[in-house]
């Protein structure tokens, strides 16, 4: 017997229990489909963040208070975190002195903000910098101006308005020139930006930029966040990080750290990447149940079929015949509901990709195939062992 | 049990039967299947049932044999034996001068296919299948393509009378069309030898007579029939009967007055417009009640 006499022995059993094939399939079809989607996802973030990670450029230092480095450190949150000593204005004021036209120190703050334009209000995030803010930040001024050294001596209460904000508050309108109230303060709209997508910290495109003495007076604190040095060659970056560190030891000890962008990149990436083989881990085991609902089926269908396998026996089936129908079924299920799986999960990853950043990988849909295909042959080999191996008599008296 | 029909002892007997008969038991020149000494014993809720006690029997090429027995008889155990479904305990047994006692399961099952024909009491036809379907399944296993499987299933349902039921699942034919099926499943190989175990026993005494007629057609065309009952009428058919007890053979006899079926279906329907008056007597040969 050929195996494509086989397959339409098995295509006949299949169908002459569609509803029972369905509802097997479905294990496979819910598990297949889980995989895709969530390493679909899960690519696409990583894609994501690392490529706006990239879009600021190579050349930049990121320095944060505290120990991320060492274990015995004080990451946040860690052991150390009381004794981090914050950044101030001044460290970002000396660093700049010191290192002259070698690059450009943007201190950072951060913080959350209530705005209100008439009846309309609306919650976002605070990106607060100085002059310099522009070499940092990954935005595209959509019009406006950025604010300028003056302004953030004096802290004026100028603001840039992300995309999102600027669509809420003033919707179809130039927010330039307008006044909106931060916090209760009312400030002078200067400028607003492009849509840009998500970035690593949150969505970009919902946040305001200030002054950073404008930040510090409306949060009330004279922490910042972190401090961004920008190399004027990207060829010294190393150098420029080396040097960051040697002027920062006196005062911070250990207490601080700086990152390269590539560093960064290798952190969130590696990150990432044990997120999204946690998610593919997770779906996996939906496919794992997938399998044993196949057997269970085949099982069943191997009893039920006693008598059907005593009478291909008495006409001279031989145990390989009744080996591969069997497997072939549990084959013809897993990847039928594999390649179904594969069309959803891909679709939905497809649909959802409007939403959510969503790449399907050709790895990932290849490799749930396979799992599928792997699952059927294995979780189909027992039970069709198992009729392959009854007696012709037992299975011809079997009622 | 099925009645015999009123008419059937009052037949005249064919003088051609009764020479046949009388040749006697022990024929064979060329010998079909040879059983030797064979015993089978098998262990039932913890208690030893000797089926089989060293049973000798030789059943000669175009011979039409029946083996008769009651019920617990053996008589299924030896059937099973001489198709090959069972091993013997004991003995050996041998298809066309061909010892089968050291082969494997899958040489068995090749040897099933090639020279064995099975008719069952309960037709075992594949569910959900059709007729031609069902007699083409040993062909698939024998590896013959699909269009000569087709010619050669579709030429054996013509033989018996279900030249225009090919498509027709089991559960859209009559009793007595299932079985016809069988047969023709049983025939397609060109088996040297056709088994049928209590071929009527679920039939009704009309579609038994039918399935015998076509038993004794095929065996005047010179293929081997063995045939496995408890009813002494059906055994009746066969050129000879060999009488099976508590798992030995007590008694081998040449059939006289052998039932020939063609007659009886004659009778059959000659009688329909008889019995169609006669209502008492219709119950009895037609519904075989």
């Amino acid at each position: 017997m050929n195996l494509l006499e086989s397959f339409r022995i098995a295509l006949r059993a299949l169908s002459a229990n569609k509803a029972r094939s369905a509802l097997t399939m479905l294990g496979v079809i819910i598990g297949v489909a889980a995989v895709i989607l969530l390493v679909s996802i899960g690519t696409g973030v990583q894609t994501q963040v690392t490529g706006s990670i990239e879009g600021l450029g190579s050349n930049l230092l990121f320095v944060f208070p505290g120990n991320y480095t060492s274990g015995s450190g004080g990451g946040p949150g860690g052991p150390g975190a009381s004794l981090r000593k914050p950044f101030t204005l001044d460290d970002a004021q000396s660093l700049q002195v010191r290192l002259g036209d070698s690059a450009v120190v943007v201190p950072v703050a951060q913080g959350q903000a209530a705005m209100k334009v008439g009846n309309r209000t609306w919650n976002s995030s605070i990106s607060a910098g100085n002059e310099f803010g522009m070499e940092v930040f990954t935005a595209t001024m959509a019009g406006g101006r950025f604010y300028n050294r003056s302004e953030v001596t004096a802290s004026r209460r100028v603001v840039l308005l992300g995309a999102t904000v600027s669509e809420n508050l003033f919707p179809g309108q130039n927010p330039v020139g307008r006044t909106v109230a931060v916090d209760g303060q009312p400030f002078t709209v200067i400028g607003y930006f492009e849509p840009q997508g998500g970035s690593m910290s949150g969505d970009s495109d919902n946040a305001i930029y200030m002054p950073i003495t404008t930040a510090q007076q409306l949060l009330g604190s004279k922490d910042i966040s972190m401090i961004v040095v920008k190399a004027a060659d990207a060829n010294e970056v190393d150098l420029l990080k080396s040097r960051v560190e040697l002027l920062l030891r006196p005062k911070f000890k250990d207490q601080f750290t700086v990152f390269t962008q590539q560093q960064t990149l290798g952190l969130l990436s590696t990150l990432l990447g044990t997120l999204t083989a946690m998610l593919a881990g997770l779906a996996s085991i939906s496919l794992l149940v997938g399998g044993i609902g196949i057997m269970n089926i085949m099982l069943v269908s191997v009893s039920e079929r006693t008598r059907e396998i005593g009478i291909r026996k008495a006409v001279g089936a031989r145990t390989y015949d009744i080996l591969s129908q069997f497997v072939i079924e549990a084959i013809v299920l897993s990847v039928l509901g594999g390649v179904v799986g594969i069309i959803v999960g891909a679709g939905g990853a497809l649909a959802l990709s409007k939403w959510v950043p969503a790449e399907v990988s050709f790895w990932s849909v290849v490799l749930a195939f396979l799992f599928s295909a792997a699952v059927g042959v294995f979780f189909g080999v027992y039970p069709a062992y198992r009729a392959s191996r009854l007696d012709p008599i037992e299975a011809l008296r079997y009622e | 049990m099925t009645p015999e029909p009123p008419t059937a002892g009052a037949r005249p007997v064919d003088p051609a039967e009764v020479l046949a008969s009388a040749q006697g038991p022990a024929c064979a020149v060329d010998a079909v299947l040879d059983i030797r000494n064979v015993s089978k014993c098998y262990v039932l809720e913890e208690v030893v049932v000797n089926a089989l006690r060293g049973v000798d029997l030789e059943v000669c090429r175009g011979e039409m044999l029946a083996i008769m027995g009651p019920s617990g008889s053996g008589k299924s155990t030896l059937m099973h034996i001489v198709g090959l479904l069972d091993h013997p305990t004991t003995g050996s047994v041998s298809i066309d001068g061909q010892d089968v006692s050291g082969m494997s399961p899958n040489e068995l099952a090749a040897v099933r296919n090639k020279r064995i024909g099975f008719v069952f009491q309960s037709f075992n036809l594949l569910a959900r299948t059709t007729a031609q379907a069902n007699v083409e399944l040993p062909l698939i296993y024998a590896g013959l393509s699909a269009s000569e499987r087709a010619r050669r299933a579709r030429n054996a349902l013509e033989r018996v009378g279900l030249g225009n039921r090919l498509g027709h699942m089991p559960n859209q034919l009559s009793g007595g069309q299932q079985q016809r099926v069988a047969i023709a499943r049983a025939l397609v190989t060109e088996p040297s030898i056709v088994l049928a175990d209590e071929p009527t026993g679920n039939l009704d005494s009309r579609s038994g007579v039918e399935v015998m007629q076509i038993l004794q057609n095929l065996n005047d065309q010179g293929i081997t029939v063995v045939l496995v009952t408890h009813d002494a009428r059906v055994a009746r058919h066969a050129q000879r009967v060999v009488h099976i007890r508590d798992g030995q053979i007590v008694l081998n006899e040449c059939v006289e007055h052998r039932i020939i079926a063609n007659i009886e279906v004659a009778e059959l329907e000659s009688d329909a417009p008889l019995a169609d008056e006669l209502g008492v007597l219709s119950v009895n040969t037609r519904s075989g009640a």
